[in-house]
C-alpha cells in the first residue's frame, strides 16, 4: 500500500516536472501551430546554466533557478526574433527540418563545451533524502518540485484567465487577424509567450537534472515526452496538457516499477492508442488548424 | 485536342526516358570500375539512396511527413539478419525479398494509423512506432542480441554463385542492381495513373476525393510500398555489413534521411540518389574536420537550407547546368527540380 502511495507521489512529481518542461511547447505547437522539436534544447540550456552557476561559481541552488529561467527566456527571445519568426507561415516539413537542425546543433555544441557525460547539480543538504509521512516515503526534492510546479501552474492559469495579457494571448490565438484589427500587437504577444515558454522549459531543465538526468542528449531523449504531453493534452487550455503530464508521469513511473521489463513501451503504446482514438488529443480542440 | 488527352500526352512525355537519366546511371556504374578502393562507402551511399527513395515515395509524392521511417529500415535489417543467422533462407536475394515483405506487412498494418489525422498526428505516430520498435528490439534481446546487436552473420553467395568478398565489390554491384531494379519499378509507379492520383492527393486531398480518387486506399498502398523499399534498404544494410544493431531504429537515422531528401529535392525520384551522395560527402568532410562534433555542422546545414528556402537553393544549384544546356542545346532549360512539397 505504502509503495503504491510512494509511487503515486513520485509519479505526480515527475508529471508536474514534465508539465513545466512542456507547457511552453503547448503554446508554440498547440496554439501557434508551430512544430518546435527543439524545445528540449531550451530546457537543456537552463539546466546547464544552473549547473555552472551552482557547481562552478558556488551560487545557492535557489538563486540559480531564476537565472536558469531568465537565460533560457533570453535565448528564446533572440532566436524567436531572428529565426523562428520567419518560419511561422512555412510548411510543417520546413519547421520540422529547421528545429531538428537546431536540436542537432545544440547537442553537439553542449557536448563540445561541457563534455558528453551526465552532469549533476550540487543540491543543498535540506533537499536531500526523504522523510516518512504516515509511513509513506516522501522525497524532499520531489516535494519541492511539486510545490514549485503547482504554484507555477496556478499562476499560469490565473495569468491566462484573469489578466489583460492573458486575454490578448487568447484573442491572438483564436483569430490573429481579428486580434490585430483590434489593435493587439500579435507578433509581440507571440514573441513574449514564446520566450516565457522557453524560460519555463529552462526552469524545468534545471529542476529535472536530478530526476531525469542532464546530458547533451537531453533534447533528443525527451522530445517524444514533450510531444506526447501536448498532443495528448490538446491545447484548449493549460488544463489539458497538465492532466496529460500527470497521466504520463504516473503511468511512466508505475510502468517502470511494476512491469520493468516492458520498459518504455507502456507510454508509447498509450500515446498511439490515444491518438488513434482521439486524433486531436484527449482534452479539447484540434491542435492544427 | 481534348483536355484529358492533353494531360495524358504530357504525362507520357514526362515518363519517357531522358538522355540525362541514362547518363546518370552509366556514371554510377562507371564509378564501380573507377574507384575500386572505395567500394564500402559507395555501397553505403547506394543503401542510403534506396532508403531515401523510399521516403521520397511517401513524402514527395503523397505528402506524408514521417519522422519514423527508420522503423521499416530496422525491421528489414533484423529480418535479413535473423534469416541469415539461423540459416532459414540462405540465398541472399530471396532473403532480401522476404525481409522487404516483412517490413511491408508492418507498413500495411501501421498505415491505418498514419492516414488518420493531420501532419502533427502523423509525425507523432510515425515517431512513436519507430521508438516502440526500438524498445521492443531492446526488450527481446534473446532474439535481437540487445545492445550488442546480431553478430556472426555469414552471408552465403548470391544465387549460390557470387560470394561476398572482403573488399565489398560483390556487395556494391549487388546493391547497385537492387537499387536499379527498384528504381525502375518506382519510376513506373509514379508515372502511372496511380502515381498521378497520388500527386493530386498531395496537392489537395479534398479535391482529389471529389473527383473520385479513393484517397485513403491510395495512401495505404503507397505507404505499404514505401515500407517495402525501406525494408529492402535495411536488409541490404545487414547483408553487406553483416551486422544489425539497435541503432537501425534510431531517430537520428530518420532525421538524417530527411536531410538527404531535402538536399536532393523531393518528388522526382533522383532526389534521394543525389542527396545521398552529397550527404555522405558532407559527412566525410565534417568528420575529418571535427570527428566528434560533425552533427553540429549537419544541423547547421539543415537550418541554412530551410532559412534560404529549398526551392531557391535548388534554382541556384541548377543555374550553371541549365546555362550550359541552354548554350549547347539552344533550348530552354530541361534540368529542373519539380515543385517540392507545399
Amino acid at each position: 500500500m505504502t509503495s503504491i502511495l510512494t509511487n503515486l507521489f513520485d509519479g505526480v512529481a515527475y508529471g508536474m516536472l514534465l508539465f513545466v518542461l512542456a507547457c511552453g511547447l503547448a503554446v508554440t505547437l498547440g496554439l501557434m501551430n508551430f512544430v518546435n522539436l527543439a524545445h528540449g534544447a531550451f530546457a537543456m540550456a537552463g539546466g546547464y546554466v544552473c549547473m555552472v552557476l551552482v557547481n562552478r561559481m558556488g551560487w545557492p541552488f535557489f538563486a540559480a533557478l531564476p537565472l536558469a529561467f531568465v537565460s533560457s527566456a533570453a535565448i528564446g527571445i533572440v532566436l524567436e526574433r531572428t529565426l523562428y519568426r520567419h518560419l511561422y507561415a512555412r510548411s510543417h516539413l520546413d519547421q520540422v527540418l529547421f528545429t531538428i537542425g537546431l536540436t542537432f546543433m545544440s547537442v553537439a555544441a553542449v557536448d563540445y563545451i561541457q563534455g558528453s557525460s551526465r552532469v549533476f547539480i550540487n543540491l543543498p543538504a535540506a533537499l536531500q533524502g526523504q522523510f516518512d509521512l504516515f509511513g509513506v516515503g516522501i522525497g524532499r526534492y520531489r516535494l519541492m518540485i511539486i510545490v514549485i510546479c503547482g504554484l507555477l501552474t496556478i499562476g499560469l492559469q490565473m495569468v491566462l484567465a484573469k489578466t489583460r495579457f492573458g486575454s490578448r494571448l487568447r484573442a491572438a490565438v483564436d483569430d490573429p487577424r481579428a486580434a490585430s484589427g483590434l489593435g493587439i500587437n500579435v507578433p509581440q504577444v507571440f514573441a513574449f509567450t514564446f520566450a516565457f515558454g522557453c524560460g519555463l522549459a529552462g526552469l524545468g531543465g534545471a529542476l529535472s537534472a536530478e530526476i531525469l538526468g542532464l546530458d547533451p542528449y537531453f533534447p533528443l531523449k525527451f522530445m517524444i515526452y514533450f510531444l506526447i504531453v501536448v498532443t495528448v493534452g490538446g491545447s484548449s487550455s493549460i488544463t489539458g496538457p497538465f492532466l496529460a503530464s500527470l497521466l504520463l508521469g504516473i503511468g511512466d513511473v508505475a510502468g517502470k516499477y511494476y512491469v520493468p521489463k516492458m520498459g518504455p513501451f507502456v507510454i508509447y503504446t498509450m500515446m498511439i492508442v490515444i491518438l488513434i482514438w482521439r486524433p486531436n488529443g484527449l482534452f479539447g480542440r484540434t491542435a492544427a488548424r | 485536342m481534348s483536355a484529358s488527352s492533353d494531360v495524358g500526352y504530357h504525362a507520357q512525355r514526362k515518363a519517357r526516358w531522358h538522355f540525362g537519366e541514362a547518363a546518370f546511371w552509366l556514371i554510377v556504374l562507371a564509378c564501380g570500375f573507377l574507384f575500386p578502393t572505395r567500394y564500402l562507402i559507395m555501397t553505403d551511399i547506394l543503401r542510403l539512396a534506396l532508403f531515401a527513395m523510399s521516403l521520397d515515395l511517401i513524402l514527395g509524392y503523397a505528402g506524408i511527413v514521417s519522422l519514423g521511417h527508420a522503423a521499416f529500415f530496422g525491421v528489414g535489417a533484423y529480418a535479413a539478419g535473423l534469416l541469415a543467422l539461423h540459416g532459414i533462407i540462405n540465398e541472399p536475394v530471396l532473403a532480401l525479398i522476404v525481409a522487404g515483405l516483412a517490413a511491408m506487412v508492418l507498413g500495411f498494418a501501421t498505415s491505418f494509423l498514419v492516414i488518420r489525422g493531420v501532419d502533427l498526428t502523423r509525425l507523432m505516430v510515425t515517431l512513436g512506432i519507430a521508438l516502440l520498435l526500438e524498445a521492443l528490439a531492446e526488450r527481446f534481446s534473446n532474439i535481437t542480441g540487445g545492445t550488442d546487436g546480431l553478430q556472426g552473420i555469414e552471408m552465403q553467395p548470391i544465387f549460390g554463385e557470387i560470394p561476398f568478398d572482403m573488399f565489398g565489390k560483390a556487395g556494391f554491384f549487388y546493391s547497385l542492381a537492387v537499387l536499379f531494379v527498384l528504381f525502375l519499378f518506382a519510376r513506373r509507379v509514379v508515372h502511372s495513373p496511380f502515381g498521378l492520383s497520388l500527386r493530386a492527393i498531395k496537392n489537395n486531398p479534398l479535391r482529389a476525393a471529389a473527383i473520385g480518387i479513393p484517397v485513403n486506399r491510395r495512401l495505404i498502398a503507397i505507404y505499404t510500398l514505401a515500407a517495402f523499399y525501406a525494408g529492402i534498404a535495411g536488409a541490404l544494410f545487414t547483408q553487406t555489413t553483416a551486422i544489425a544493431s539497435l541503432d537501425v531504429f534510431a531517430f537520428e537515422r530518420s532525421a538524417d534521411l530527411m536531410l538527404v531528401l531535402v538536399i536532393g529535392g523531393t518528388g522526382y525520384l533522383y532526389g534521394g540518389l543525389v542527396g545521398a551522395v552529397i550527404f555522405r560527402m558532407l559527412q566525410e568532410v565534417f568528420a575529418t574536420i571535427t570527428p566528434q562534433y560533425w552533427q553540429f555542422w549537419i544541423g547547421l546545414v539543415l537550418v541554412v537550407i530551410v532559412l534560404v528556402g529549398r526551392q531557391r537553393l535548388h534554382r541556384w544549384v541548377l543555374y550553371v547546368p541549365n546555362l550550359i544546356i541552354k548554350q549547347v542545346a539552344g533550348r530552354k532549360a530541361v534540368v529542373a527540380v519539380p515543385e517540392s512539397d507545399s
